[in-house]
This record gives C-alpha cells, structure tokens and sequence, in this order.
C-alpha cells in the first residue's frame, strides 16, 4: 500500500510518520518553534501520507493496526483495485500537491526579486556559528560543512526531544510549543515581511492601521490553522508561513551552509525514513500504537475542492486541524470521520453534475486529499529562493529548479504508488532542484547568453 | 522598455500557449504532469547540449573568433538533435505509460490517447523552450535601457517575442508529427521534423535579417500546422463544419 507521510515539521524537526494507512490521523507533528533565534532549519522529512489509504481504513482504523499488518488478508482482486484506485486519482493528487507548492514558490521568489532586505546579508543564526567571510575556499567549505554538522545535530537533538515529550504524554507542553510559534510567525514574521515590502514600495502606513490588519491577518490565522476554518483559507494560512519561514532560511543561512544543508537534509530525511531505529520512526509508531491524531498546523491537506464547497464541516478532510486535546476523544473522533465524512459526501454528491458517482468506496477515496508536510514546502521553496536570490540574475536558473523539484515530488509520488510503502519526499526533489541549480547556473548560462547575445534559436 | 514592452512582448511570445493550456490542458491533471515532464526532458536535453558546448568551448583558443562562431553553430545543431533524440525518448517513456494506464484502468482503454500525449508533450516542450529563450529578455524590459543603442536592431524584443511564439507552436505540431512518425513507422515523417527543426535553427543565424528568419520560420509553421491537423483526423471537411458551425449545428471536436 501505499503510504503518503505527512511530513509535518517545525523548522526544527522532523516529524515523519512511516505507517501509513492506520487512520485517518495525521502523523506526529513536532511541535515548531518559530523565531530568529529558535529556528532551525527543520528537516523535511517528506513523508507524505495518502489519505486514500486511511479510506481503506475503516478496516484497519477497528483493528487500530498498521495497514500494512491487514495486506495479507486481503484478496488480490481487493489490491489490484486499490492499486487502480490508487493509481487513478494519484494525478489528481499530485496537481493538488502541485498547486500549493507552485504557489509558495512564486510568493518566495516574488519576494526575493523585489524585496531587497531578504537577500543582504545581515547576520546569521545561532545554529550556523560559523562564518563565510574567509577568503579562503578550502576554509570557507570547510564552515559550511561544520555549520551543516551543527544545524542537524541541532534537529536531531528536538526530534529526539520530541520524541520523548511525546512518549512520555506532554501534550500540553508540546501544544504550547505550538501555539507560541504560529503566533511568533503569524504575528512577527508577518510584521516584519509586511514592514519590508512597505519599504520597498515607498508606501506609507500608520500604525493603527498596520496594528489593525496585523492583528486581523494574525488572529485569523491562528484560528484557521490550530481551530476550525474554511479549507482554503487554511491552506493559504499553510503556504504563507511556509513562505515566511522560507524566507527567513534564505536570509539567514549563509551561501554555502545553505546548499550543503539542504542536500545534508535530503540525505538525513533518506535514512531518518528508511533506517529502523530513527526517532521520527519511533514517533510514528508510539502514535500508531496510541492511535492518537496529530498535532495540526504543521500539515497541509488538500481535500478535494467540491467537497468542501458545501458549509458543512469535512471533519474528514481537516481532522488534523481540528484538535482538541483530549487525545482518546482525537481519537475516537478520527475513527468516526472517515465513515461519518463519507456518508454526508454521498449526499452532498447527487447534486454535483459533473462527477458520476460510481460507488462508495471509491466516493471515500476521492474525498480524501493529500497532505503534505509543511517542510517540504518550506525547503522546496528555500532552493528556489535561493536559486533565484543568486543566480547571477538568471530566470533560467530559477525555471529550471522549479521544474526539477516539481518532477522530483512527481517521481516521489509514483514511487509510492510503485513501491507502496513510506518514503521521504525530500531527496529526490532537493537531489534534482540541486542538479539543475548547479548545472544550470554554470552550463546552460553561458550557453543561452551567447545564443541571446547572437539572437540564435535552438 | 517599459511595463508596455514586457506586457506585449510576454503576450505575443506566450498568449497563445497559455490559452492552450489552459483550454486544453489545465482542467486534466494527467496532462499537466505529462507537460511538466516535457518541459523536464527539453530541459535535459539543453542541459546535456550546454554540457557538450562548454566543454568545447573550454578546450578551445578563445581568441579565435571563427572557432567559436564554428563551436556556436556545431553547439546549436548538436542541441536541436539532443532536442528531438529526447523527444524521442519521452515518446518511448509515454508509450510505457499508455501500457501501464490500459493495464490499470477499468475498461481497458486508456484516460488519454497517444495523440493527446503527443500534443501535450508538444506543448511542454514548446513552452520550456520558449521560456528559456524569453524570460531574461522579458526581465530585462522591465528595466531601463534603450534598445539597440550601440546600432542593433531595435525590434529585438519584438523579433524574439515573434521567434518565441512560433517557436512554441512549431514544437507542437513537431510532437505531433513526431509522435505520429513513431507510432506508425513512418521514419520519413521523423526526418521531416527533425530537418525543419533544423532548418528553423539555422535560419535564425539570418539574425537580425529578421526577413531571413522570421518569414520562413513562418511558413513553416503554416506547413507543419496544416500537416499536423491532417495527421489528427482533421480535413478540409472539417475545418469548414468547423469555420461554418453555427450553420452545420455540429462542431467537431477539438483536439485528438
């Protein structure tokens, strides 16, 4: 089967959730800390869970096991169907991954190229000490590569952290952990970005007003993203923290670190998710075991639209946002809304024309959206940022990451339909985005320079 | 250069794309993925050319002016066959898919046709090809400057939009040939394409006797259109129930 992890993900850590299919909750998310200074970057350990696999679930979600333990007992014909099924709306799910992804990536570069205060340098953070002014290139790899070792060891010690709060039940201090830094990022970060492109414009705004719509913006936010709110504004909430924090990444990380973080977390996300004992591995299975939801806010889901056109609330589509903390209550809830959600969809479907209902179950899948954790968002946008902050000025360079990254998350998609089983998102995307940032930037330039240059077509 | 040039320069270059896309392939999120991964290959395929060109470049006298403009010529043909060999292989990779789409699907056909596909790749290709052509110039025309001000051509916005958008079209109607080729055996057909391709780019060495470039280009574009449309089904017939639907009460199908 196969899973989509959720990669739900504070800046610092990773959270990833192997098991998949066990119920329609989202995987762990740790909590994030937002903040120049607690910020770190977070791994993304791109594990995306399929919420169609969680449909299935009514079967697994009694049983509470992971899905994968209920293969066995199924018929083939019962898998050649899931695999169709799979198969079938996996394009539909890779454009509804496709679109929010594409969007933080254009709110990033947007910024870049207009904002100048997010390309000077003005400082780093505490978790890249060291320093890329030498003159030196052996000296100044070497920097980087010791501010890598330290960034990861830094997400390596709060997953683990993490781990242990999470084990050990303190959800209250994980839940305000959480709370503190969406507000840190809704309200600080949001300040700070709106105060830069003010500067930029020339636009003037007198602090009533900026107190009002940041107040507004910011208290809406938190509601959207930690209570109950319509989809779409949830998911424009999601992508544009993820912007901001992305933002902050290709300002605060030096040039060098930046690259070599990035590919380092690629490779730490590959073993994090593959390797038995990882901690993100034990997170997963202590929530498993509890059949506990997750902490919301760290992942965006992508119902399908017309579901979720209608007022009524798709406990389904949004579980993982609509968390109340009493964790056996979560969890009942989430066994409830998988069968609840389909039967009020099946209503709700006889009046949209243009989709034929076909049967139930596959009414159930086609419900579900993908979820995606908010670190593959804020580290896909950080390579295009960064793609696009020092090209040279080049377009081409930031076109050709983009692409890149959409076909990596393209591939990571398929192979999950191949493979079915969990896999991070992050290396394929970050391995090609880095290919083609280096490639193109050193090859394809000066290539399409001189054919500018001479006004030649190929 | 101002909003006025980049707005016309983007929308002669990439109206009629992006209306294609968007009437034709927006609303099917398999083509989507099969323009993305289009827009990939061409993207390999340039990235192996450069590859080939710099390391030429590199080993070379860079002094020696006929050499380079030797090198430049050898770096743009050996780019359009990399062009159509991917070309090729992303119709290998489709027809692949085709398999697996049929093997999985209820009724045993497939949600979308090798023609379709063949369209669509066109398209990615198209569109990546007119992208990287276009955007530094488009970003260039937002800023300040004059054109042609050491005694250029100071149509070069206009002339690179005008290439840019025939450049995008033509690579459709290529896919569609090509893929048409493929499909039915028809190596004639392939030679074709990649001999107006060919053509198309060593025309564009008239540069800037736009005359040279742009009119032939032109032409063949009207060529490959018309060839294209027959290939797909389509027929003097057609086209005039089409041109004539109101008449008629009934249009035939767009695409494939």
């Amino acid at each position: 089967m196969i899973t989509f992890m959720n990669n739900s993900d504070s800046e610092e850590e990773p959270c990833n959730e192997r098991t998949s299919l066990m119920s329609a909750e989202s995987p762990p998310v740790p909590s994030y800390q937002d903040g120049l200074q607690a910020s770190e970057a977070g791994e993304a350990q791109a594990h995306r869970k399929r919420r169609a696999g969680n449909s299935r679930g009514p079967n697994n979600i009694a049983g509470g096991e992971v899905s994968g333990s209920s293969i066995p007992v199924r018929e083939s014909a019962l898998e050649n169907e899931e695999e169709e099924l799979t198969l079938k709306y996996g394009a539909k799910h890779v454009i509804m991954l496709f679109v929010p992804v594409t969007l933080c990536m254009i709110v990033v570069v947007a910024t870049i190229k207009s904002v100048r205060f997010y390309t000077e340098k003005n400082g780093q953070l505490i978790y890249t000490p060291f320093s890329e002014d030498t003159p030196s290139v052996g000296q100044r790899l070497l920097n980087s590569v010791l501010n890598t070792i330290v960034m990861i060891s830094v997400i390596i010690v709060m997953t683990v952290f993490l781990v242990l709060l999470y084990k050990y039940r303190c959800y209250k201090f994980i839940h305000g952990w959480l709370i503190l830094s969406s507000l840190m990022l809704l309200f600080l970060f949001t300040y700070i970005y709106l105060g830069e492109v003010l500067k930029t414009y020339n636009v003037a705004m007198d602090y009533p007003t900026l107190f009002i719509v940041i107040w507004n913006f910011g208290a809406v936010g938190m509601i959207c993203i930690h209570w109950k709110g319509p989809l779409q504004l949830q998911q424009a909430y999601l992508i544009m923290i993820s912007a901001l924090m992305a933002l902050v990444f290709i300002k605060y990380l030096p040039e060098w670190s930046a690259w070599v973080i990035l590919g380092a977390i690629s490779i730490y996300d590959l073993m994090a998710v593959l390797c038995p004992k990882g901690p993100l591995r034990m997170l997963v299975e202590t929530a498993q075991e509890r059949n506990e939801p997750i902490f919301p806010a760290l992942i965006y889901s992508s119902a399908m639209m017309w579901t979720v056109g209608m007022a009524k609330p798709d406990t389904a589509a949004r579980g993982p946002s609509q968390q109340t903390w009493d964790a056996a209550e979560d969890g009942r809830e989430h066994l409830r809304s998988p069968l609840y959600a389909e039967s009020q969809m099946s209503e709700t479907r006889s009046p949209v024309p243009t989709r034929p209902v076909t049967s139930s179950d596959e009414l159930e899948e086609e419900e579900r959206g993908v979820k995606l954790g908010l670190g593959d968002f804020i580290f896909y946008s950080v390579l295009v940022g960064k793609a696009a902050a020092t090209a040279s000025g080049d377009w081409n360079t930031t076109l050709a990451c983009f692409v890149a990254i959409l076909i990596g998350l393209c591939l990571t998609l398929l192979l999950l339909a191949v493979f079915k089983k969990a896999l991070p998102a992050l290396p394929i995307s970050i391995t090609f985005g880095l290919i083609f940032y280096f490639s193109t930037d050193n090859l394809v330039r000066p290539f399409m320079d001189t054919l500018a240059s001479h006004q030649l077509y190929i | 250069m101002t909003l006025a040039v980049f707005f016309g320069c983007t929308f002669i270059a990439f109206g009629p794309a992006f209306s294609l896309f968007i009437f034709t392939i927006a609303r099917d999120p398999l083509r989507i993925i099969i323009l993305i991964a289009g827009a990939f290959f061409w993207l390999v395929s340039l990235l192996l050319s450069s590859l080939i060109w710099f390391i030429a470049v590199k080993a070379s006298n860079p002094q020696d002016e006929q050499l380079q403009k030797g090198l430049l010529i050898f770096g743009v043909m050996f780019s359009v066959l990399l062009q159509e060999a991917f070309r090729f292989l992303y119709y290998k990779l489709l027809r692949k898919a085709i398999e697996g789409l049929v093997a999985l699907s209820e009724d045993g056909c497939s949600p979308i046709s090798i023609q379709q596909m063949a369209y669509v790749a066109g398209v990615g290709f198209g569109l990546m090809s007119g992208a990287f052509s276009m955007i530094n110039l488009l970003a260039d025309s937002l800023g300040p400057g004059t054109v042609g001000i050491h005694g250029d051509s100071q149509l070069y916005f206009l002339t690179s939009a005008f290439m840019t958008m025939v450049l995008i079209f033509l690579h459709t109607f290529w896919g569609i040939l090509f893929f048409h080729g493929c499909e039915h055996r028809r190596w004639w057909e392939i030679a074709a394409v990649v001999i107006m391709h060919l053509t198309v780019s060593g025309l564009s060495f008239c540069n800037p006797l736009y005359v040279g470039s742009l009119v032939p280009s032109y032409l063949l574009m009207v060529g490959a259109a018309a060839w294209a449309y027959l290939l797909s089904g389509g027929s003097a017939q057609n086209l005039r129930r089409f041109l004539l639907c109101l008449r008629s009460g009934a249009s035939p199908q767009p695409g494939s």
